[in-house]
């Protein structure tokens, strides 16, 4: 009886485990932003069918950022992505978009390949098969619709015979972005030297169109030069005087940014006085800038709604000493003091620890950027890290046109030739530009040195053009 | 061939394109597949015909005072008829509306405007050669089945001519002002 008790008592406990597991593990699945609670995240990552990308790692254990329907299949998986990138896309005059393959002349096309949908080229939690930006075809990929009937060498037999999986080496195509790549811009920009005879990047603008910016509270801030007497910390309040010093020594308190304006933000629930606000109170004055650091690498997780990133998460090599860090906006900027010139360089050494970032201290680049530091040389006339990686570009909205700082780090990273025209080619000509970032080692190295490689684009659409020419010399008799 | 075009979504589609026209959804329901073709194209033309004649060639060729160039956004151009025109696809494409159209050509100064179907083919031709008369024919597709139609597309103003017969890469250097440039193709799908 003892016995038969035991054994009953053991398929109940059998029974409830069971039960507990389960729910857990459904919990952990099901259960919205399971991905961000420290209890459920370990029955979440269970159901990782495999690594994710280095584009989307960070968020991988957001499921429903991507997934919003369980049950939607491809076409919920399209909108996940379009959500995040289509405006990119369109900002890039994508050569491939959609409409091009859901026109029913191109079915046959489709059926060798279906571009209507990016992941039939960019399939997620595939490690083993995921190349440079998140690519999961072969390289030779254009050889579906570029071959046979419509081989490219047809259409320019300097391209016959040439092999598909090079199509896509950097300074020739791109399936996406071709604005730096084009025929005609390519021949515009083919006698231009190393080094343009005017180097600078273009300058800021924020203090110029801050009155036009929609939704900047000039009602409670009107721009004016606040003092020490005009901080509005709460009576009662010890308030540091070196935080005070550094505030009033910032364009914040030249523009009558008073200290609730951040620690009191409406984000922050208005009324509350916050000790350390986050991005949100940023937004209040700095919505794109914001938007593109929660687009970008550095704050993807806080826009999915998990913890900030910190430096030990990361996959590219990170300083030891920085792994616990949170990222958020005075990370870079630092709080009161919000020096962009400290952001732009140690901002990013702090924590970045790869051959590239190490490199820089020793390029050409940095020695310009001393010089701009120094005073020695002009304003724009220097390289940081921020130059070329959160690079100032012409931003336009329905309200303002502006210089803006693009926070979204990977905006212009992959493929490189992204950088090409808002970044290298305020300094460099277009021929230089494609031979120096084509050059792995070089780009490593953080452009200490010559190119060692050379892009035959600029040469091929000279070539072309010569012939052109001479085909309709002879045809017009001469 | 010329059956009805009767579904529902379409004839909603429809009223938007035939708003300017005094007609409206009680019509397209009953419309057959060539006549709502031939509807869209008559806005397409008008359209296509009052931006090349009253923009583009206007302030290009005329007035001189804004260039036309297919790097529009670099060039700070206007954006040329042609691209105006596939944009204008495009969009409508996006929508998911129930009918794609484009501009194609047997001399195509982009390649991917080449005829490519069979149908696109010998619509192309037989357009050229008598324009007054547009080209119907249904054609299977992707496994679906879609009533084509092609129309002569002309050149309407001394600016298609111009920039055709001059562009690197034209493959025909000889077109005259009223001559039939290419087509417009419209596809309705049948199912």
């Amino acid at each position: 009886m003892a016995i038969l008790t035991s054994r009953k008592a053991l398929w109940i406990y059998w029974g409830v485990l069971t039960l507990a597991i389960g729910a857990y593990l459904a919990l952990g699945l099901l259960t919205k932003g399971a991905g961000s609670d420290p209890w459920l995240k370990p029955a979440r990552v269970l159901f990782l069918p495999g690594q994710t990308s280095h584009g989307h790692y960070q968020i991988e254990l957001a499921c429903e950022s991507c997934h919003t329907d369980p049950l939607g299949g491809k076409d919920v998986l399209q909108d996940a992505c379009v959500n995040c990138h289509g405006a990119e896309l369109k900002e890039a005059d994508d050569k491939h978009p959609k409409s091009k393959f859901t026109d029913p002349r191109n079915a046959d096309r489709v059926a060798r390949i279906d571009a209507t949908n990016c992941v039939t080229c960019h399939a997620e939690h595939k490690p083993e098969i995921t190349a440079a930006m998140g690519v999961t075809v072969p390289r030779n990929f254009c050889a579906h619709c570029h071959s046979g009937e419509n081989d490219i060498g047809k259409e320019r037999p300097s391209h016959a015979g040439m092999d598909f999986g090079t199509c896509a080496d950097a300074g020739c195509h791109n399936f996406h972005d071709n604005r730096a790549l084009y025929e005609d811009f390519l021949l515009r920009h083919r006698h231009e030297p190393d080094l343009l005879a005017k180097m600078q990047l273009p300058a800021r603008d924020f203090a110029a169109v801050v009155r036009e910016l929609p939704g900047y509270p000039a009602d409670r801030y009107p721009l004016r030069q606040l003092d020490a007497g005009g901080a509005d910390a709460p009576a009662g309040m010890q308030v540091d005087q070196g935080i005070v010093r550094d505030w009033l020594a910032t364009a914040h308190a030249r523009a009558g940014v008073n200290c609730s304006a951040c620690h009191q933000a409406p984000a922050d629930g208005g009324a509350r006085w916050t000790d350390h606000p986050d991005h949100k109170a940023c937004a209040g004055c700095h919505q794109s800038e914001v938007k593109g650091f929660l687009a970008g690498k550095h704050g993807m997780r806080l826009d999915q709604g998990l913890p900030a990133m910190k430096p030990g998460m990361a996959r590219l090599a990170m300083k030891a000493g920085a792994a616990d860090k949170t990222l958020g906006c005075t990370s870079c900027h630092g709080a009161h003091r919000f020096d962009t010139r400290r952001a732009a360089v140690e901002g990013c050494l702090a924590c970045h620890n790869d051959r590239h970032s190490l490199a820089y201290r020793m390029s050409p680049h940095y020695a310009l950027w001393l010089k701009e530091m120094s005073g020695e040389a002009p304003p724009g006339s220097g390289v940081a890290c921020a130059s070329c990686h959160l690079p100032r570009i012409a931003h336009k909205s329905d309200d303002v046109s502006r210089m803006l700082v693009q926070h979204n780090q990977n905006d212009n990273l992959r493929p490189s030739e992204k950088m090409i025209r808002p970044v290298c080619m305020n300094c460099h000509g277009l021929g230089f530009t494609l031979d120096a970032l084509a050059d792995p080692g070089l780009v490593a190295g953080n452009f200490n040195g010559r190119p060692s490689r050379h892009v035959q684009s600029l040469d091929m659409a000279e070539r072309r053009e010569r012939e052109l020419k001479e085909k309709k010399r002879g045809r017009n008799g001469g | 061939m010329d059956k009805t075009y009767g579904l529902k979504k379409t004839a909603c589609m429809m009223v938007t394109v035939f708003a300017g026209m005094g007609a409206g959804a009680g019509h397209a329901k009953d419309m057959s597949f060539k006549e709502v073709a031939d509807a869209l194209h008559a806005v397409m033309e008008a359209d296509r015909t009052v931006y090349t004649r009253l923009i583009v060639n206007r302030l290009q060729n005329e007035e001189k005072v804004i260039k036309a160039s297919e790097h529009w956004k670099d060039e700070k151009a206007l954006v040329l008829p042609a691209q105006m025109f596939r944009f204008g696809a495009e969009m409508v494409a996006e929508k998911k509306a129930n009918f794609t159209y484009s501009l194609l050509s047997l001399w195509p100064i982009n390649k991917q405007n080449a005829a490519k179907t069979a149908v696109e083919k010998d619509g192309l031709k037989a357009v050229a050669a008598k324009p007054e008369q547009p080209y119907y024919q249904t054609e299977t597709l992707g496994g679906k089945k879609y009533f084509t139609a092609i129309y002569a597309d002309r050149a309407v103003a001394q600016a298609c001519i111009a920039c055709h017969n001059a562009h690197k890469d034209s493959p025909r250097t000889d077109f005259k002002l009223g001559e039939t440039m290419g087509g417009v193709v419209i596809r309705l799908p049948m199912k």
